[in-house]
């Protein structure tokens, strides 16, 4: 038995070789995966240590912690960190890139060599960041907002551009890589209506990743020659216009938050489906409203410019068409719902982030009609109840729904399994954690505290404390999961083939772990996905 | 044939040359895709301010090479032409003629950049260069940096791009003189048109845009 195991092993992608060469030369998609998975789990952390010091400044009302411009460089690498260097790449280049050569039944992605390419690049990207933040700190804000980042910037604005820069093009290569895959590379019989949405969700995020990137990379580099050069692109005293700068940099912001949220909602599919044991409810309408999400995302970036001296006409229709992104974002939340209606729901961990997620996210997605109303806008535009919408969408969604995936398909990943009880332990710990420091911060906003201060008048101090006390326990509920995951690779329960009782290629084919080629040989595939009726329920299978 | 038993096999993850062929076409769409949005972007920043500066776009035109402009326009639409036949004879299965018209390919290219060097060094002697050395004539429009800021933007991204394409011929060329390619499986080949074309067409964009805004003669 144990020889057999040995034998498993050294015969998975995991096996095999073992040098560091045959890891950072590696051509194997699941591998990259792996290595993504690396190097971004440090940049989430680095990105969440800078909102631990936000959050004891914040305790109390006097700027008593830090100085003004240090509080102004924590917020701006805060988002740096976490927007580029995790929550873009996160779900597609992790998940993504291990599941869905799988799930189609391929053997690898369209091209290998510039999928290692991407990550070389989203992680020299990182380490520009880094750099720029060891040499000094940038003090813009995540938005490079002009004349800041322009003009009147004396922080390492270009260093930290550059490092989104270069990302970007690591996000472009994933873009075109998946869209090729997902085209050429399905395995016989396996029509597009028979995909996994998680399949559909990648493939909508990689049609925003290639037409809204370039247009933030061109951006970038203009304010880097603003920077260099005051050619006058964006300084009116030379007849440039700043708000252009807006208008470019929201045309990819806005749209970039589908990049996240999209592939997060793929995820959530795949687990709500699984854990109830019933079909997705409305395959075709959630299929279809990714693909209406990542249109109508191009068509509403003005809604961040409300208060920016945009006209009033165009503010209405960017309203209007904000009003849009609801339908699809509420198809799908409707259609989850009604796949757990009557389901065989068993609450393992990922369930639990899935269901995590669907009520935050519509938490963060209601709120997010009260921003696009133009009246209410201006009464809490850039306030703290934008941050504690945004937070809602991409904490409570999307690092719901990574941890959700994670825990999924961890034993297919490593054949072992996470220990439950601890999982379970450190996912309502992050939810209770996570409605603690945010709730709090909508009604912060409402009252009128704006954001990106590191003072506030004294009657805020109880919703702050509150705030911060919440923010104390989501981080240890984040640092659990930081000891339990990496324990199980050595002392989890050994896996193998198929633990949920799960449908799809990567489950039901696939050996766990994955052999380097993941299949023997070509798959062909005659059922349509989640094909779950009268299957034992995901705890039934686990305990058998 | 001889180049029949060099060309390279399929990768092992595709079944066929022609899955192969067709995934590495959508590739190279998809890739023009994004750069189609990344000069669009700077298209969009040309077109608001020469609505916001009309007057600055048309006097800078008006002081840029129209003729050094044109003979750069028909060498590019010349490099696309023998492009187009080094994929010909990439599908004939002509090794050394595919390399040979990359090779006038690379001829015509450099001609365009060396082209382009002798128009930056002219606005180096007139001092144009925005940020650099700027001291334009008398009189001139107070926007003026705008126009030529832009200028030195679009044609230098445009060159970055022929640079980038150069190294990718220099590539192709030997795998090509090392019979790599094979009339079934020269995917590399054709895509490195679909590139060149791209970069050809922005040109076809930028000439008029920059150089011919005074052409009607007002």
């Amino acid at each position: 038995m144990t020889t057999t195991m040995e034998k498993r092993r050294a015969e998975s992608y995991l096996g095999g070789e073992y040098g560091i060469k045959s890891w950072f030369l590696t051509q194997d998609h699941k591998r990259i995966g792996i290595l993504y998975l690396l190097g971004l789990t440090f940049f989430f952390f680095l990105g969440g240590l800078f909102a631990v010091l936000i959050r004891l400044e914040l305790l109390t009302p006097a700027g008593d912690l830090f100085q003004a411009e240090t509080y102004n460089k924590l917020f701006t690498l805060h988002g740096i960190f976490m927007i580029f260097f995790f929550l873009l790449p996160a779900v597609p280049a992790v998940l993504g890139n291990f599941l869905l050569p799988l799930m189609i039944g391929a053997k690898d992605v369209a091209f290998p060599k510039l999928n290692l390419l991407s990550w070389y690049l989203v992680m020299a990207g990182g380490l520009f960041a880094f750099w720029a933040m060891v040499a000094g700190g940038v003090d813009t804000g995540w938005t490079f907002y002009t004349p800041y980042s322009s003009t009147y910037a004396n922080t390492h604005v270009i260093a930290a551009a550059l490092g989104i820069f270069i990302a970007g093009f690591g996000s472009i290569l994933t873009g075109v890589n998946f869209i090729a895959t997902i085209h050429k590379m399905r395995a016989p019989g396996l029509t597009w209506f028979r995909l996994p949405l998680f399949v559909w969700a990648q493939y909508a995020t990689s049609l925003i990743m290639v037409l809204g990137t370039p247009v933030i990379a061109i951006t970038i580099l203009l304010v880097a020659i603003e920077r260099l050069f005051g050619v006058g692109i964006f300084d009116p005293g030379k007849g440039g216009d700043p708000i252009l700068f807006q208008h470019l940099f929201w045309f990819y912001s806005h749209p970039a938050v589908y990049i996240m949220i999209l592939p997060a909602m793929g995820v959530i599919s795949e687990l709500v489906s699984c854990f109830s044991r019933k079909r997705v409810f409305g395959y075709k309408f959630i299929a279809f409203s990714s693909l209406a999400i990542a249109v109508l995302g191009f068509l509403v970036w003005g809604h961040h410019m409300f208060v920016s001296g945009q006209s009033l006409y165009a503010g209405m229709i960017f309203s209007l068409l904000s009003f849009l992104v609801a339908i699809p974002s509420a198809i799908k939340v409707f259609n989850w719902t009604a796949t757990l209606y009557r389901g065989s729901v068993s609450l393992a961990t990922p369930m639990l982030y899935a269901l995590g997620f669907i009520g935050l996210f519509t938490i963060g997605g209601l709120t997010g009609i009260f921003l696009a109303t133009l009246a209410i806008d201006i009464h809490v535009h850039d306030s703290y109840f934008v941050v504690a919408h945004f937070h809602y969408v991409m904490v409570g969604g999307v690092v719901m729904a990574f941890l959700g995936g994670l825990h999924f398909w961890w034993p297919k990943m490593f054949g072992r399994m996470y220990p439950e009880w601890a999982a379970k332990v450190s996912a309502v710990v992050i939810f209770v954690g996570f409605n603690l420091t945010f709730l709090p911060q909508f009604i912060l906003g409402y009252l009128g505290m704006p954001r990106r201060y590191h003072a506030y008048p004294e009657e805020f101090q109880v919703l702050n404390v509150l705030s911060t006390a919440g923010a104390s326990i989501l981080g240890l509920g984040f640092l659990l999961s930081l000891v339990y995951m990496p324990w199980s690779l050595i002392y989890g329960r050994k896996v193998r083939g198929n633990p949920w009782g799960a449908k799809g290629l990567e489950w039901e084919v696939v050996d766990t772990p994955p052999s380097p080629h993941n299949f023997h040989e070509t798959p062909s595939v005659e059922e349509p996905p989640y094909n779950y009726e009268g299957e034992y329920t995901a705890a039934e299978v686990a305990h058998a | 044939m001889p180049e029949a038993t060099t060309a390279a096999p399929i990768a092992h993850h595709f079944s066929s040359a022609e899955q192969q062929n067709e995934t590495a076409a959508i590739g190279m769409w998809a890739f023009l895709v994004q750069e189609v949005m990344f000069f669009g972007g700077l298209f969009t920043v040309y077109l608001v301010y020469r609505n916001l500066h009309p007057h600055a776009f048309l006097e800078g035109s008006g002081h840029l090479p129209v003729g050094l402009g044109t003979l750069n326009t028909v060498v590019l639409i010349g490099s696309s032409l023998t492009m187009a036949l080094a994929v010909r004879c990439a599908q004939l299965g002509r090794g050394k003629g595919t390399a040979g018209y990359i090779l006038a390919t690379m001829a015509l290219a450099g001609v365009f950049l060396a082209v382009k060097t002798i128009e930056y060094g002219s606005k180096w002697d007139d001092a144009l260069i925005p940020g650099v050395r700027w001291d334009p004539w008398p009189g001139a429009d107070p926007h003026l940096n705008l126009f030529y800021a832009l200028y030195f933007i679009m044609t230098g991204m445009h060159a970055i791009h022929m640079l980038v394409g150069l190294v990718l011929m220099v590539f192709v060329a030997l795998r090509s003189l090392r019979g790599r390619y094979s009339p079934q499986n020269h995917i590399g080949v054709e895509i490195l048109g679909l590139y060149w074309h791209f970069v050809d067409l922005v040109w076809i964009f930028l000439f008029p845009l920059l150089y011919l805004l005074n052409a009607g003669g007002h």
